[in-house]
């Protein structure tokens, strides 16, 4: 494997992703993410000079909707996936800035 | 001496479009529903669901970067910005960094010595997020998403301001640009225009920018002043001590005029971009940005040059007039009919200005329509009203939109035009007076002042004034 990951890179990446994992689990992904790296290596061997980025895998563009109100209220059912609610809202834990 | 600084300021302001539905989704953008009443599977980012844009949204975003000198991207896509915080469901947010709609802009403000230009790096679209409302008593946080999906642009402007009143000269531009565009009604107050600051001070005469911070939370001019002062004294006292600026993100108190870190260091962004691969590209044709630039409006500076040539009205007026598109707007269209153009300019600059003032009412909610506006001056220039009572019948048309006609007819209002009687009223006003009469022939003018008061008095408010006056006058010989 040519991309060794450090374990500081790999707990920023799980910092981010907001995952908490175990030495065994941060071994794994260290072993994944370099082989992913590699196969990016292997793919930046290829000559795109010349090519656009790609955005979309179907050669679509321009699909819009029109400003029109096609939705009502549909809370209940939203809120049946809250695992909590309250005054028709969904109950998080404490958030603030 | 002591080190002269500069002031480096630069804008990132969101706009809220006045769209009727979200950016992806077909919810309603209404402000004040139940708690996620205008939701959906798509801007609640239910697994499976799929954003599809707003073509209002792309036209609007068009229109302001065309009004701002941008160029127009022809070819844009949108990409998301990751990040975990309750009042985003998706996770991410669906904005543009790598080909936003419009770029490399300027608009001209009125600087200190002159017109300067305030460059505009980028006009992107996004949307908002939910509101987050805090349950103290339960210790929790609720969230509602009706906000959530609101169509935003976000004006990026160049670090070319240099003092506060660079920075509400620009402002009060773009207020201006968008409102007349009809595209925001951009109610700092209320959040549908909201600024950034992004700030740094360096000696006078240094060539490089020093570091930079971001204040938030700033939802009025008086705030924006304030926490600029602040911000560049807090910069300045760092390094007269030898300390340097970190570059942070920073949260106005508008309360207590401090501002307080927002997020550490620890915590530096990183929102790990990409293309979003729901949406499909956007590619803007010639005949689409034709379209769009036909329909451009008349903006503030038109306006002003054709109020002055066909109006004939004072340059103070037409500041005023023009300084809200709702009361331009009211003023062409009560023209139109009245054909009196000071007359309305008047009645909108002074009682309706006045009414606005004292009960709160922003000239964008005003619920009487020309038609009664123009009514109500041809009252009075058909002298079927006097001034005062015109003002009292305003007053009543100001908080109910009534029809002035009908309403003087029913209670009565109509100056009274028989002659007969202001002449009897006017004699006995005389006789009851016989101290002003001796005083106003005494020499005193003020004297008619308190007879011509008692008259009005006598006929109830309902005469002529001028009429009155002139009675007196030859009864006093």
């Amino acid at each position: 494997m040519a991309n060794i990951i450090s374990d500081e890179t790999i707990e920023y990446v799980s910092i981010l992703a907001k995952l908490d994992l175990s030495e065994e689990q941060k071994e794994a992904a260290k072993r994944d993410m370099g082989r992913m790296l590699d196969y990016i290596d292997k793919l930046n061997e290829l000559d795109t000079e010349g090519v656009e980025p790609m955005s979309h895998v179907f050669p679509v563009q321009n699909v819009f909707r029109e400003d029109v109100v096609t939705n009502g209220d549909d809370s209940e059912r939203l809120l049946s996936n809250a695992p909590e609610e309250q005054d028709n809202m969904f109950v998080v834990p404490r958030t603030f800035e | 001496m002591a080190k002269q600084y500069e002031t480096v300021i630069g804008l990132e302001v969101h706009v809220e479009l006045a769209t009727k539905t979200k950016i992806f989704c077909g919810c309603s953008t209404a402000f004040g529903g139940a708690p996620n009443t205008h939701t959906c599977p798509v801007c609640t980012g239910m697994p499976g669901s799929l954003p599809v844009l707003n073509r209002k949204v792309l036209e609007y975003a068009i229109a302001v970067g065309l009004a701002t000198n941008c160029d127009i991207t022809r070819y844009c896509k949108f990409d998301r910005k990751n990040y975990f915080y309750p009042d985003n469901p998706q996770n991410y947010q669906i904005s543009q960094l790598y080909l936003p709609i419009c770029r490399n802009g300027h608009v001209e403000i009125e600087g200190k010595d002159g017109k300067k230009n305030v460059g505009i790096h980028e006009i992107h679209m996004e949307e908002d997020a939910g509101k987050l409302i805090h349950d103290d008593w339960a210790d929790r946080t609720l969230v509602d998403y009706n906000r959530s999906g609101v169509p935003l642009i976000e004006i990026v402007s160049e670090p070319d301001m240099r003092s506060a009143e660079e920075v509400i000269a620009y402002l009060e531009k773009l207020r201006m640009l968008i409102q007349y565009l009809g595209v925001s009604d951009c109610k700092l107050q209320e959040g549908s225009m909201r600024a950034d600051v992004n700030l740094s001070v360096r000696e006078a005469g240094a060539s490089e920018y020093g570091t930079r911070t971001e204040m938030k939370n700033l939802n009025s001019f008086r705030a924006i002043s304030h926490a600029i002062a602040g911000e560049r004294e807090r910069q300045i006292d760092l390094l007269e001590s030898g300390r340097k600026v970190v570059q942070e993100t920073r949260r106005w108190d508008d309360n207590k005029e401090v501002s307080y870190p927002m997020r550490s260091k620890e915590d530096a962004q990183d929102y790990r971009y990409f293309p979003d691969p729901d949406l499909t590209p956007v590619r803007v044709d010639d005949a689409f940005l034709q379209e769009i630039r036909d329909r451009q409006p008349e903006f503030r500076e038109e306006k002003m040059a054709r109020y002055a040539e066909e109006f004939g009205l004072p340059a103070y007026d037409i500041e005023i007039l023009t300084g809200e598109k709702a009361l331009a707007d009211l003023f062409e269209q009560t023209t139109a009919i009245c054909g009196k153009p000071k007359q309305v300019s008047n009645w909108l600059m002074g009682e309706t200005l006045r009414l606005c003032r004292e009960k709160n009412v922003d000239a964008s909610d005003l619920c009487f329509g020309p038609e009664n506006l123009a009514k109500l001056i041809d009252l009075v220039e058909q002298k079927a009203i006097n001034g005062s009572v015109a003002k009292e019948v305003f007053e009543v048309m100001f908080e109910e939109n009534i029809d002035p006609v009908s309403y003087v007819e029913e209670k009565g209002l109509k100056t009274v035009g028989d002659e007969g009687l202001l002449r009897k009223t006017v004699e006995e006003v005389l006789q009851n007076n016989p101290q002003s009469v001796s005083d106003y022939k005494g020499g005193k003018q003020k004297a008619l002042g308190f007879l011509v008061g008692q008259t009005m008095k006598a006929m109830k408010g309902k005469a002529d004034p001028a009429m009155v006056n002139q009675l007196l006058k030859e009864f006093l010989g």
